[in-house]
């Protein structure tokens, strides 16, 4: 390069260097026939100027030096393009810094030699035009990965859906009502999972996971793990006679393990989650198969009138090509014996096991009753933030959602039972969405649901009762009650395995195990590798308002990629 | 085996009871316990005060004593000498210069640089022997006998010398389902038992007593089992009291783990002093048949 233009862009956030100082620098190095000082550069204005220079100077090559070039080096690149350059004819440096004029001075100066060696030394990138496959893999049948999937294939792009469990619907579907608006999830979800279950363009494989994933961009390779159902899910038309003459009664998954009088909460060995389950199709669980263990039984097989039950399936591979990956894999609760404060005893329970008792299709069929002794509760105190803000027994973040969960389920128990009474303790309350300051408001004012400010410091049997010693930090007292339930809100961690699916997309992942987005503001859908993107929980902990809005938002992502035939796949050259 | 065992003042007077049955039974799992010359006492409470560097002398005049016999290593039974000595271990490991000001202001005696461990007598059972080897060993099981391991403080707090989790142990636990016993967890087995509170404050240890035994009591407990003399004394001599304000309280025999394990190890029964403890255990104990000769 011999005629190389030095553009040192300066606007309020540049006032800490002498400019003049840099550009006089900079037009005395070889080769540099153009060095000026603009302002806000990245503004059209400026980008104009940058492109008359390189016409009315025949400039070869190109050194803008600006802030952190991180997110307006395309708009940059487009602009040196347009004026007739090639995109590695142009360099762009960061020299924004916060010390004293003199050295952020002699630091840019120094920053725009290294960078004018590189920029004569920059090859013409290799290029590579992928065709883009223009079907999509969404990880994750929960809401995220349910609105990622209708509007994809809405668009009218095909969609491979893989689901870890036997059912779509996500942890969305085992609550009772949803704040702020108190719509029950089995009306809301149900028309999408339906929806998603019957779409032309949908092709769901549940009880499934991902094996392997290679390619990029535009062509990535998965091979999907079907796990054995020991059902032939294809000769399956989901009439659950098996179900019904299954004679094991185990602990269900599905009601988080709730251990109810009369075994309420219980499935068989061949179940399906729930009676809104999609695909409507069942599995056998082998740990607890008469057949499996003990070597007879076989009575679902009787039962079966499509001759489905094969309990010599064995795993099974598929392997697609996708030109984008969704992933929407969602979180887990942190268990409640993480704190050891807190007794491990069947009245005192986590969240999401009081959303399944409050549920009118859950376990009890909305009927409060206490899991020890299948008596009405009177007094239900609910914990905040157990496990959440707190390093020294769970996780420094806030998991966002539990403030206003903990508030639903007191409105909610409140309003099942009328004589009853709650205290929620918490150590602040994060309402910050559309209309959940006002449904706090609302639960303690309409319905009675006392706050305490105070962090629990232990919960125990006493009997019948529920021991919860704590404090009430705003008259400084100390507090101990005698309650029928506890409900602890636990904090929300990111699901299990999601290290192991991470690496195999070859993604990011925080300290926490969160997915890592690109931009934590601007592209928040958006994972460390082009052509994979972020929806949900996987991010990090968020309601249903967010997960879907990000669900959608990871889908136009999709959209907009497969609006074109083709990416352009550029490799820095070698010398 | 031997290991050089720290028996502090209490075990020499009130708390006969802990360290003869200690001696014999360890003496019967193969670990000679070898009562380190010259000790004094731990400095319990003084050491407490502060971090005075006055208050350390006692505590680490005695692991001094240690290095002296050529050991890196010394075990305790009671819970607060444990506490008194492995405290001093933390002040003096953690902070350098307390450590040099305490060296030289004891400059008759060798450097110490917090290099003797110091460990409890269920550490040494859990680590150096294990649950396994000591459920073989036993040859009287203490089938049908519920007990409620009480591990109040000293044990656990602060954080750093705890031999065991802190909120939630199990130490105590497992050994006594080694030893074949049923065990009772109940809420209060690591609350404070109000230790020398009895001296100023006698009325707040009877109420916190009292919460701690009708918790286990309430959990169907036969008997309490600990390791400290102080708790001992404060669970066992407020119950004399307890049975007068509490009508239908019979009071509840507290024992220490040293005692249970030397009698499930099938030795002489008049080893385990138990006419010494507060509350005669030997009723519960012949209920249940364990007191054979």
């Amino acid at each position: 390069m011999e005629r190389i233009g030095v553009f040192v862009c300066h606007c309020k956030l540049m006032a800490y260097m002498d400019t003049g100082t840099v550009v006089e620098a900079i037009s005395k190095k070889p080769d540099v026939v153009h060095a000026a000082a603009y302002e806000d550069l990245c503004l059209a204005p400026g980008l104009e100027q940058v492109k008359d220079t390189i016409k009315n100077e025949k400039l070869d090559g190109v050194l803008i030096t600006s802030c952190s070039p991180v997110l307006h080096q395309e708009v940059l690149r487009q602009a040196v393009t347009a004026a007739g350059l090639e995109a590695h004819q142009m360099q762009a440096v960061d020299i924004r810094s916060q010390n004293g004029v003199k050295e952020n001075t002699e630091r840019a100066i120094e920053a725009i030699s290294s960078a004018l060696d590189k920029l004569k030394a920059s090859l013409p990138p290799v290029r590579t035009k992928v065709p883009i496959t223009k079907k999509v893999l969404v990880i994750g049948g929960g809401i995220a990965g349910i609105r990622a999937s209708l509007d994809i294939a809405d668009g009218g792009y095909e969609v491979i859906l893989v689901e870890r469990t036997h059912s779509i619907g996500g942890h969305m579907i085992q609550y009772s009502e949803t704040f702020p608006t108190l719509d029950c999830p089995q009306c809301i979800e149900t028309p999408l999972m339906t929806d998603t279950g019957q779409h032309d363009n949908i092709t769901i494989y549940a009880y499934s996971e991902i094996e392997e994933v290679t390619g990029s961009i535009g062509k990535f390779k998965v091979k999907i793990r079907r796990k054995a159902a020991y059902v032939d899910w294809d000769k399956c038309n989901g009439c659950l006679m098996c179900i019904e003459k299954c004679p094991p009664r185990v602990l269900s998954e599905y009601e988080r393990y709730l251990d109810m009088p009369k075994r309420q909460a219980h499935r068989r060995a061949i179940w399906v989650p729930h009676a809104q389950a999609v695909p409507m199709r069942p599995i056998i669980d082998k740990d607890h198969c008469l057949y499996f263990t003990k070597g007879k039984c076989r009575v679902c097989e009787q039962a079966c009138p499509s001759k489905a039950i094969d309990f010599t399936q064995q795993e099974s591979f598929v392997e697609i090509e996708v030109g984008a990956i969704v992933v929407a894999s969602g979180f887990d609760l942190m268990p409640k014996s993480a704190i050891k404060e807190y007794e491990l005893d069947k009245d005192i329970l986590e969240g999401i096991e009081f959303e399944r008792i409050l549920c009118p299709a859950g376990p009890t069929a909305g009927k409060v009753i206490r899991p020890s002794d299948g008596r009405e509760p009177k007094t239900v105190a609910f914990i905040s933030c157990c496990g959440s803000r707190d390093p020294e027994h769970g996780v420094p973040y806030c998991s966002k959602v539990c403030c206003m969960y903990l508030v639903k389920m007191a409105l909610l128990y409140m309003h099942a039972v009328h004589d009853g009474q709650t205290f929620i303790f918490y150590i602040d309350i994060r309402t910050t969405g559309k209309g959940y300051e006002e449904f706090v408001q609302r639960a303690v004012t309409e319905d009675n649901v006392l706050y305490l400010r105070g962090k629990v410091s232990k919960i125990f049997r006493d009997g019948d009762k529920i021991k919860v010693w704590g404090a009430d930090t705003l008259t400084g007292k100390r507090i101990e009650m005698a309650v029928d339930l506890v409900v602890l809100g636990m904090a929300m961690l990111p699901s299990e395995g999601v290290k192991e699916l991470a690496d195999k997309l070859g993604i990011a992942t925080d300290e926490h195990g969160f997915m890592v987005e690109l931009h934590s503001k601007l592209r928040p859908m958006e994972s460390s590798v082009p052509g994979i993107y972020l929806a949900g929980c996987c991010q990090g902990p968020k309601d249903i308002q967010d997960t879907v809005a990000q669900g959608g938002g990871a889908a136009s992502k999709v959209l907009a990629l497969f609006a074109q035939d083709e990416v352009i796949l550029e490799e820095a050259a070698v010398r | 085996m031997s290991l050089s065992y720290y028996p502090g003042c209490t075990l020499k007077t009130k708390a006969k009871n802990a360290e003869d049955s200690a001696i014999a039974a360890m003496a019967a799992l193969g670990i000679e316990l070898v009562e380190l010359p010259r000790w004094n006492c731990c400095g319990t409470v003084y050491s407490f005060a502060g971090d005075e560097e006055l208050h350390q002398l006692a505590p680490v005049r005695n692991l001094i004593r240690v290095k002296e016999t050529g050991g890196d290593r010394v075990a305790t039974i009671c819970s607060f000498c444990y506490n008194t000595l492995k405290r001093a271990n933390l002040l003096v490991t953690s902070n350098p210069e307390k450590m040099h000001t305490i060296n030289t202001f004891m400059e008759e005696e060798i450097d110490y640089e917090g290099d003797v461990e110091v460990v409890h007598l269920l550490e040494v059972l859990r680590d150096d022997i294990g649950w396994e080897t000591i459920a073989e060993k036993v040859q009287v099981p203490l089938t049908g006998l519920k007990v409620a391991p009480y591990y109040g403080c000293t044990l656990l707090r602060p954080q750093e010398i705890a031999i065991d989790d802190v909120e939630r142990p199990t130490i105590m636990h497992d050994l006594l389902k080694a030893l074949g016993a049923d065990v009772v967890d109940f809420p209060y087995a690591t609350e404070c038992c109000g230790s020398y509170q009895i001296i100023s404050n006698p009325d707040y240890v009877s109420q916190r007593v009292w919460d701690i035994l009708s918790s286990a009591m309430r959990r169907k407990a036969d008997a309490i089992v600990l390791s400290c003399p102080l708790c001992d004394a404060n669970l066992g001599q407020t119950q004399k009291e307890l049975m007068q304000t509490h009508s239908e309280f019979k009071g509840i025999p507290i024992l220490y783990f040293t005692q249970l394990l030397a009698l499930a190890l099938g030795l002489d029964p008049e080893i385990c002093r138990l006419e010494l403890n507060y509350v005669d255990p030997r009723p519960l104990l012949e209920s249940k048949e364990l007191l054979r000769q």
